[in-house]
C-alpha cells in the first residue's frame, strides 16, 4: 500500500478518431486512484514517447477502433525501446481475439477487448505497471 | 378542427399511389391507413409522419452502408447490395480518406482501405462506381472534413460518364459541425469549415436539385455517448446553425431547406427511439415556421435517415445482435424513418462479411414486409405513453436550444460554435457516457451477454472481415502510377487557384475543386491548398 501512485499516460493513435471508451477509461482509472495523463486525439508514436517521458508515466494506454491495431501498436513498442523507456503499452478496442498473440509477441503488455468490466481495467493496468517495478 | 383536419387528410391519402399490396392483417381484418386524432401524417407539425400515406405508398429506402478495402472491393460490394435488393448506395470512406489525407502519407500508416474505402484521386472514384448507373442509383457519402471534394469527384465521374450533374440523386453528409461534438473528423476550425458547407449548399441549390448537401447527423453524438435528447437537440440545433448560415449568404430559406436532411441513431430503449423522432419532425417544422420563416411545406418537413447503433452491439455472443438490430430497426419504422441502414451482427468485432450485411438487410427486409406494421402510419400514435415522451423529449430539446440561444446571443449558430469552444458539447457527452458505463458496471443495467447470460460465447468461431496490408501496398502504387500520369503543371496551377479562391470569402470554391479534381490532384493536396487559408483544428482534450 505505500506503492507510488500510478501515472498512466492515455492516447489515441493515429487518425482513429473514436474517443468515447478512453474517455470512459480515464475516468474510472481517475476514480480508481490514478494519475491520469490524457493526450487525447491524432497522437504520433514521436508524441506519446515524448509525452510519456517529460510526464514519467508508469503505463500507456492506447485505444483502437479502426483495424490498424498490428501496424500501429507494435510502432508504439518499438519507438518507446528506441528511446530506451520500458513503459507498458496496453491496447484497448476492437481488437479481434486472435489478433492478441501477435499484439503480445510484439510486446504489448496486456489488451483488453469491448465490455471489459472496470475492475478488469483497473486489474490489467496494476499489474501491468507492477510487473515493470519489480523487474524495471 | 380535427374533422378539417381529416378532411384535409383523406383527400390528399386518396391522391397517393399506393402499393399494391393488402392492407389488412394476416387474418384478413381490413385495417386502416391511420388511427386516432389529428394533425394526421403529413400536417404540420408532422409529428406523425411527413407523408399522409407513409409506407402505403413507399416503403422506407434501404440504404446498406459499405466500404472497405479499394475502390474495385466496394464496388463489388455496392453490386451484391443492389442484386440483393437494396435500393440506394451508401459509401464508408476509410480514416485517412476521411481526414484528408492521401494513401502514402504517414498519417495513413495501417488506415488505408481499413475501415472503410480508400479513395485519392478520381480515378479510385472512377473504380468505385464503375459498372453502376449513376443516373438511376441514388448515392450517399458519408464524409465530412473533405466533402467538397468527394462531391467534385462524384460530379466528375458522373459528367465523364454522360450523366449531367443536374440528374444526380443523393446525400453528402458534410455535418461538419457534428464532427467536433462527436465524432471528431475534422480538419479546418469551424468558421471556415462552415463556408465549405455553406459554398456546397449554394452550388447543390443551383445546380443538382435532386442532391441533399448536408445530412444533420445525430448518429455519430449518440454513439458517442449522449442521451437520446441530447441527440434530438443537438441534431437539430445544427441544423437551426446551418440554416441561419446558409442565410447569412443571402440564400432564401425556402430555397435550400427542402434539400435538408437528418440522420438519427435508433437505440435499443424502444418507445424513447419513436418519441425522439416523432420529436424531431414536430419540432423542425415549428423552428422553421416561427424562427425562419419557411412558408414552402417542404422546408418544414424533417426527413430522416435512420441507422440501428452500433454502440449497443457486443463483442461477446455476436449473433445475438440480430436481435437487437430488428428491435431497433423496428423502431425506426415506427417512428417514421424515410431510410434505414441495419447494422451487421459482426460489427463489434470487424467490419462486416458480406453474410453478415446481408442478414442485416434482410432484417429490414422483414420488418418491412413480413409483420405488417407499414399498413397504418403512425400506430403508436395516440398511445399516452408515447405522446408524453414525445412531449418530454421536446421539453429537454427546448430547454438544450434555450441554452445555445443564450450562448450566442440570439443566434443558435453562433451559439453552437461558443459550445464547441468552451467543451460543452464534448463534456455533456462524456458525462452521460460515463453515467451509462457505470451502470453496466454496477449491474443497474443489464446488457445481455456482457454482464449477464454471458453463457455461450463461442470466441474460436468466428468467420471475420480481415483487411490485410496488401491493400495499402496496392493502393500506394495506384497513387504513384496516377501520379506519373498527370500534368503535373495542371495540377500545380489549379492548387494555387484554389488557394488563392479560398482568401475570397465572396467565391465559392466548388468551381476550382472541380478544376483541381479534373486535373487529377489528389485528395491531400487539395485539402493541404486549403489548409494553407483555413489552418488546422486541434481540440482541447478534456475527459
Amino acid at each position: 500500500m505505500t506503492e507510488p501512485n500510478i501515472r498512466i499516460l492515455l492516447a489515441k493513435l493515429g487518425l482513429d478518431g473514436h474517443d468515447r471508451g478512453l474517455k470512459v477509461v480515464a475516468r474510472l482509472l481517475r476514480d480508481a486512484g490514478m494519475e491520469v495523463i490524457y493526450l487525447g486525439l491524432r497522437q504520433t508514436a514521436e508524441s506519446i514517447v515524448a509525452a510519456a517521458e517529460q510526464e514519467d508515466a508508469d503505463a500507456i494506454g492506447l485505444s483502437m477502433h479502426n483495424a490498424g491495431h498490428l501496424t500501429l501498436a507494435p510502432r508504439m513498442v518499438a519507438a518507446l525501446a528506441v528511446a530506451e523507456l520500458e513503459i507498458p503499452v496496453i491496447v484497448g478496442g476492437i481488437v479481434p481475439d486472435e489478433d492478441v498473440a501477435a499484439l503480445r509477441d510484439a510486446g504489448v503488455a496486456a489488451v483488453l477487448g469491448p465490455g471489459a468490466p472496470a475492475e478488469e481495467v483497473v486489474d490489467v493496468v496494476r499489474r501491468a505497471v507492477d510487473q515493470r517495478r519489480s523487474t524495471g | 378542427m380535427d374533422g378539417d383536419d381529416r378532411s384535409r387528410w383523406s383527400k390528399a391519402y386518396e391522391g397517393a399511389v399506393l402499393r399494391d399490396v393488402p392492407f389488412e392483417t394476416m387474418s384478413g381484418v381490413p385495417v386502416e391507413p391511420v388511427y386516432g386524432a389529428g394533425p394526421y401524417p403529413g400536417q404540420y407539425p408532422y409529428t406523425r409522419g411527413v407523408h399522409p400515406a407513409m409506407y402505403r405508398s413507399r416503403l422506407w429506402t434501404m440504404r446498406m452502408f459499405a466500404g472497405f478495402g479499394t475502390a474495385e472491393d466496394t464496388n463489388g460490394r455496392f453490386k451484391e447490395l443492389l442484386h440483393h435488393g437494396g435500393t440506394g448506395l451508401s459509401t464508408a470512406f476509410d480514416m485517412p480518406t476521411l481526414m484528408g489525407h492521401d494513401s502514402d502519407s504517414g498519417w495513413a500508416l495501417g488506415e488505408v482501405g481499413r475501415a472503410g474505402v480508400a479513395i485519392d484521386t478520381l480515378a479510385d472514384m472512377r473504380d468505385l462506381f464503375a459498372d453502376i448507373d449513376l443516373a438511376t442509383v441514388s448515392t450517399s457519402m458519408t464524409i465530412n472534413g473533405p466533402a467538397p471534394i468527394l462531391l467534385a469527384m462524384y460530379i466528375a465521374v458522373a459528367e465523364q460518364t454522360g450523366v449531367e450533374r443536374s440528374a444526380l440523386a443523393g446525400t453528402i453528409q458534410n455535418d461538419i459541425l457534428k464532427e467536433y461534438q462527436a465524432q471528431k473528423e475534422y480538419i479546418y476550425p469551424p468558421r471556415p469549415s462552415m463556408r465549405l458547407v455553406t459554398d456546397m449548399m449554394r452550388f447543390t441549390t443551383a445546380e443538382m436539385p435532386l442532391w441533399h448537401p448536408v445530412s444533420i447527423s445525430g448518429y455519430h453524438i449518440r454513439e458517442a455517448g449522449s442521451t437520446a435528447a441530447q441527440e434530438l437537440a443537438f441534431t437539430l440545433a445544427n441544423g437551426f446553425a446551418y440554416v441561419e448560415a446558409a442565410r447569412s449568404t443571402g440564400l432564401p430559406v425556402d430555397d435550400f431547406a427542402k434539400r435538408l436532411s437528418f440522420f438519427f441513431n435508433a437505440h435499443i430503449d424502444f418507445f424513447e427511439e419513436i418519441a425522439k423522432l416523432r420529436a424531431a419532425r414536430r419540432i423542425w417544422a415549428r423552428w422553421m415556421k416561427e424562427r425562419y420563416g419557411a412558408t414552402a411545406e417542404r422546408s418544414l418537413l424533417c426527413r430522416i435517415h435512420t441507422q440501428t447503433a452500433g454502440v449497443s452491439l457486443t463483442a461477446q455472443q455476436p449473433e445475438i445482435n440480430i436481435a437487437r438490430v430488428a428491435i431497433q430497426a423496428l423502431a425506426a419504422a415506427l417512428g417514421g424513418t424515410q431510410s434505414l441502414h441495419t447494422d451487421s451482427y459482426d460489427e463489434a468485432l470487424a467490419l462486416p462479411t458480406e453474410e453478415a450485411a446481408r442478414i442485416a438487410l434482410r432484417t429490414q427486409q422483414i420488418v418491412a414486409h413480413e409483420t405488417g406494421v407499414t399498413n397504418v402510419a403512425d400506430p403508436l400514435g395516440g398511445s399516452a405513453y408515447v405522446e408524453e415522451l414525445t412531449d418530454e423529449m421536446e421539453r429537454q430539446a427546448e430547454a438544450i436550444f434555450a441554452h445555445l440561444d443564450e450562448l450566442g446571443e440570439g443566434s443558435i449558430l453562433e451559439g453552437v460554435y461558443a459550445g464547441i469552444e468552451n467543451g460543452y458539447f464534448v463534456g455533456e457527452i462524456a458525462d452521460a457516457a460515463y453515467r451509462f458505463e457505470r451502470g453496466v458496471n454496477d449491474g443497474q443495467r443489464i446488457v445481455v451477454g456482457v454482464n449477464a447470460f454471458t453463457d455461450g460465447d463461442d470466441p474460436e468461431n468466428r468467420n471475420l472481415l480481415r483487411i490485410g496490408p496488401e491493400t495499402e501496398d496496392y493502393q500506394r502504387k495506384r497513387l504513384d502510377a496516377v501520379k506519373a500520369d498527370r500534368d503535373g503543371q495542371r495540377v500545380q496551377d489549379t492548387l494555387a487557384q484554389l488557394t488563392s479562391d479560398a482568401a475570397d470569402p465572396t467565391l465559392n470554391l466548388m468551381p476550382p475543386i472541380l478544376d483541381a479534381v479534373r486535373a487529377m490532384a489528389t485528395e491531400g493536396e487539395i485539402v493541404d491548398a486549403l489548409r494553407e487559408e483555413f489552418g488546422t483544428y486541434v481540440e482541447k482534450a478534456v475527459i
